[in-house]
C-alpha cells in the first residue's frame, strides 16, 4: 500500500453496519433538461417564431437511480463531467425537482455547492453568515451565537464587516466552507471543495471532516480526486450517463473510475499531414499491449509507439528519434533508431517505412506527448520534426507525484545493536 | 453528536418551491432579507435613507410648481392639493420601487437561488418589504406635511393601514409575476418600466378624479385598481367632503367590478405563475 493512504488503516472509524438506519433513501430519481436548440429569451421571438421554443433537446441527466446511505456514512459520487452526478447532488439539495422517483432523508442538510454556498457579495460576511444559517434551518439565534465560530474557523476575523465583493475567491471558500462545518446539519452535500486555501486550513479541514466523520455525521462527497474518495469514503458509487454503473467499495470505484476516464475506445484513424520534402507521414498512433489503437494505457502495460512514413525522394537513409514528454513538457526518455540494416538503408521515392517501438511503462499516471524527429543518415541534417507526433494517456500505477516509478527494492530494518 | 445513534425519520424531500419549508423559517428569512437589504441601502451610501426621500421630495417639488403655477389644475379641486400631490407621490413611489426592483431581484439573487434551498417567494416579497420600510419612514414625512397644512385628524386614519394592505398585495402579486417572468423574457424589465409609467398618469395623484365635472373619465380611471386604492386614501385622510367617493366615482358598486376583478385577477396570476416557475427557476438561469 502506498505511503499516502496510511490515513485510511489508522482510521478509527469502521463504516456503520447494514442494520443502521437510513439518512437518504433515492428511489428511481429521474431528471431530463430541456436544451433548446434556438434559446427564446424575448417575447419578440416567441412573437416572431411561435413553435421555436418546441425545438429542443432531451437531455437525460439521470434516468432511473436508487440507492440507499446509512446514517454515518462518508459516501463518494464520482463520475465524468455530464455523467449526472451534480444534477444528482442539486436534487438531494432541493435545488432541482426531480422528474420522477422520490427523495427521503432523515434530518437537516446542509448544502456546499460549486465552491459555495449562497452569498449574496452585496453583503457583509456577518449578514451572509446569518442568512445561510437560517437557509440551512437554524434559527437567527442559534445563527447568531455560532457566527464567532465561523468567523475564526475561516480565519476571518478582520474582514467580518467587508462586503463578499471585497473578498478574494479563497476567502470565499473559507468562509462557506466554515459556515457548512458550523451548522452542524446532519447531512452534508459537498461538492468539489477540499483543496481550500492554503496548506495550513487545508489541514484544518481535514481535521473537520475526521471530526465530522467521528461524529457520525452522513457526508455526501462529489469529486474528481480518486485519492479523497478512498481515503475518506466508506463506500463510493461511481455514475455513468445518468446510471449507477457501480457502487460499493472505493477503491473498486476508483479502478473503474479511471479506466472509465481514459479508457475512450479505439480512436479513428489519425492521418497527418505533417511532412517536408523529402518524407510524408501516413500514420501515427498508439497501440496497446494486444496492438489495439488508443491513446489511453495502464500504468505498468507496455506502449507501443506507431509511425508509417513514405519517401518523397530517394534517401540514403534515415534515423528516426523520440523525445516522450510528460504534460509540464519534460522530457522524460529520448530514444532512437536506424531504419533498416548494415548496407540496405537506401530508400526510394514511394517506398514505405514502417517504425515500431515498443516502451516499458514505469510512467506516472498524466498525458504525454512523442515528438519525432527523422534525421538524414550519413549526410545529416532533420529531414523532418513532428512535436507532438502522438500522444498517450497513462492512468493508475502506485505514485501521485514523481515522473516515473522507478523499480524498486527497499527495506526498513531497526539495527538491534546501538551504536558507540 | 450524542443524537449520532438516534434513529431520525426519512421524510420526503420535494424539490425547491415557492413556499415549503415550514412557515417560521419563510418568516425568518423574509424578515432577515428585507432588514439586511433596507440596511444595505441605508448605509450603503453617504446620504443613505435620505436618497430615498429625495427622490420622491424633488418629483413633488417639481410637480407642485408646474400644477399650481403653470397650469393651475390642482389648487381649484382640491383643497391641500400639495398635500394631496405628495400623498399620492409616496404611495405610487412604494409601488413602482417594489415592482421594478422585483424585475431583476430573482437574477440578481441567482448565487443564492442556484446554491441553496429555500422558500423561493422570499425574494419578491423581501423586496416589497424592504419598499415598504422605506415607505413607512417617507410616510413620516407626508403626514408632517399633512399637520403643516392644517388638515385636520379624522376617526377615518385608522382605515388607512386597510388601504395599505391593499397595496401592500396589489403590489406583492405583480413583483411575484415579474420577478419570475424576468428569468424567461428578459424584456419585462423595459416592458414593465414603460407600463409603470403609463400607470402613473392613470392614477389619480397629478390630478384629482373629478377633474372634469362631466365624470366619463372618472368611471373609466376607475378601472385601475389602483386609481380606486389611491382616492379612498385621499378620503380617508385628507377628509374633502366635496371629494367624490369610490363609488360616486365609478358610477355606482357595479363600476368597482372591474377595479375589482383585475386586482383578483393580478393576486391570482402573480400567484398561479410564481408557485409555477418557482421549482424550475434554479435551473432557467
Amino acid at each position: 500500500m502506498p505511503a499516502n493512504d496510511a490515513a485510511t488503516s489508522q482510521d478509527p472509524l469502521p463504516a456503520p453496519g447494514s442494520n443502521a438506519p437510513l439518512a437518504i433513501q433515492v428511489e428511481d430519481l429521474h431528471k431530463a433538461f430541456r436544451i433548446p436548440t434556438h434559446r427564446v429569451d424575448s417575447f419578440k421571438e416567441r412573437v416572431v417564431r411561435p413553435f421555436a421554443a418546441r425545438d429542443y433537446r432531451e437531455l437525460r441527466a439521470l434516468d432511473g437511480i436508487s440507492f440507499e446511505i446509512r446514517q454515518g456514512e462518508f459516501f463518494g459520487i464520482v463520475g465524468r463531467n455530464g455523467s449526472g452526478k451534480s444534477t444528482l447532488l442539486k436534487l438531494l439539495a432541493s435545488i432541482y425537482r426531480a422528474d420522477a422517483g422520490t427523495i427521503r432523508m432523515a434530518g437537516r442538510l446542509a448544502p456546499f455547492i460549486e465552491l459555495g454556498v449562497g452569498f449574496n457579495v452585496e453583503l457583509t460576511a456577518r449578514e451572509n453568515v446569518v442568512l445561510n444559517g437560517v437557509m440551512m434551518g437554524l434559527t437567527p439565534q442559534e445563527t447568531r451565537s455560532r457566527l464567532d465560530a465561523v468567523i475564526e474557523f475561516a480565519e476571518l476575523d478582520d474582514f467580518v464587516d467587508l462586503k463578499l465583493k471585497n473578498y478574494s475567491s479563497g476567502m470565499l471558500v473559507r468562509l462557506a466552507f466554515s459556515l457548512m462545518m458550523e451548522v452542524d446539519a446532519d447531512i452534508l452535500l459537498i461538492d468539489e471543495v477540499l483543496a481550500v486555501g492554503d496548506a495550513a486550513f487545508q489541514q484544518k479541514c481535514d481535521d473537520a471532516f475526521h471530526k465530522m466523520k467521528s461524529a457520525g455525521k452522513t457526508i455526501v462527497l462529489v469529486t474528481h480526486e480518486m485519492a479523497t474518495v478512498e481515503e475518506y469514503c466508506h463506500r463510493a458509487m461511481l455514475i455513468r450517463d445518468g446510471h449507477i454503473d457501480h457502487i460499493g467499495d472505493p477503491a473498486e470505484v476508483g479502478r473503474r473510475y479511471l479506466r472509465l476516464n481514459f479508457d475512450r475506445g479505439a480512436p479513428g484513424p489519425q492521418t497527418h499531414d505533417g511532412g517536408s520534402e523529402e518524407i510524408r507521414v501516413l500514420d501515427a498512433h498508439v497501440e496497446n499491449e494486444q496492438g489495439e489503437r488508443t491513446d489511453t494505457i495502464e500504468h505498468g502495460s507496455p506502449i507501443r509507439l506507431r509511425l508509417e512514413l513514405e519517401a518523397k525522394r530517394d534517401l540514403p537513409g534515415l534515423d528516426v528519434g523520440f523525445i516522450v514528454a510528460n504534460a509540464d513538457g519534460v522530457g522524460v526518455s529520448q530514444f532512437g533508431m536506424p531504419v533498416g540494416e548494415g548496407d540496405a538503408r537506401a530508400i526510394a521515392a514511394g517506398q514505405r517505412v514502417r517504425i515500431e517501438s515498443t516502451l516499458a511503462n514505469p510512467l506516472a499516471a498524466g498525458r504525454y506527448f512523442v515528438h519525432c524527429g527523422i534525421n538524414r543518415a550519413f549526410a545529416g541534417g532533420i529531414a523532418l520534426y513532428v512535436p507532438n507526433a502522438l500522444d498517450f494517456v497513462v492512468f493508475g500505477g502506485p505514485t501521485n507525484s514523481g515522473i516515473i516509478a522507478l523499480p524498486h527494492e527497499s527495506a526498513g530494518t531497526i539495527e538491534s545493536e546501538g551504536k558507540a | 453528536m450524542s443524537e449520532a445513534g438516534a434513529a431520525r425519520p426519512l421524510r420526503d424531500v420535494r424539490g425547491p418551491s415557492a413556499l415549503g419549508g415550514g412557515s417560521r423559517r419563510f418568516f425568518d428569512l423574509l424578515w432577515l432579507t428585507s432588514v439586511t437589504e433596507f440596511k444595505r441601502v441605508y448605509f450603503g451610501t453617504v446620504l443613505g435613507y435620505l436618497w430615498s426621500l429625495i427622490r420622491p421630495l424633488m418629483l413633488f417639488g417639481v410637480l407642485l410648481f408646474v400644477f399650481t403655477q403653470v397650469f393651475k389644475i390642482g389648487s381649484d379641486l382640491v383643497v391641500h392639493y400639495p398635500v394631496f400631490l405628495l400623498l399620492g407621490i409616496v404611495l405610487f413611489t412604494f409601488f413602482q420601487e417594489s415592482t421594478t426592483n422585483s424585475v431583476t431581484a430573482v437574477v440578481a439573487q441567482e448565487g443564492v437561488v442556484r446554491k441553496t434551498q429555500f422558500p423561493r417567494l422570499v425574494i419578491p416579497i423581501s423586496t416589497v418589504l424592504t419598499g415598504a420600510f422605506n415607505f413607512g419612514l417617507n410616510l413620516v414625512v407626508v403626514f408632517a406635511f399633512v399637520f403643516a397644512f392644517g388638515v385636520d385628524p379624522t376617526w377615518t386614519w385608522l382605515l388607512f393601514p386597510f388601504a395599505l394592505a391593499l397595496l401592500f398585495v396589489f403590489t406583492a402579486a405583480i413583483s411575484m409575476a415579474l420577478s419570475v417572468l424576468y428569468v424567461r423574457f428578459r424584456d419585462v424589465a423595459i416592458i414593465w418600466t414603460v407600463l409603470a409609467q403609463v400607470l402613473f398618469y392613470a392614477t389619480p395623484i397629478l390630478y384629482p378624479v373629478n377633474f372634469k365635472p362631466e365624470g366619463d373619465y372618472e368611471h373609466l380611471l376607475m378601472i385601475n385598481p389602483l386609481a380606486v386604492i389611491f382616492e379612498q386614501v385621499r378620503i380617508w385622510i385628507l377628509a374633502e367632503p366635496e371629494a367624490p367617493t369610490i363609488t360616486e366615482a365609478a358610477g355606482g358598486w357595479l363600476g368597482l367590478l372591474p377595479a375589482a376583478a383585475i386586482f383578483l385577477a393580478a393576486c391570482a396570476f402573480g400567484a398561479w405563475v410564481f408557485n409555477r416557475e418557482a421549482p424550475r427557476i434554479a435551473e432557467d438561469l
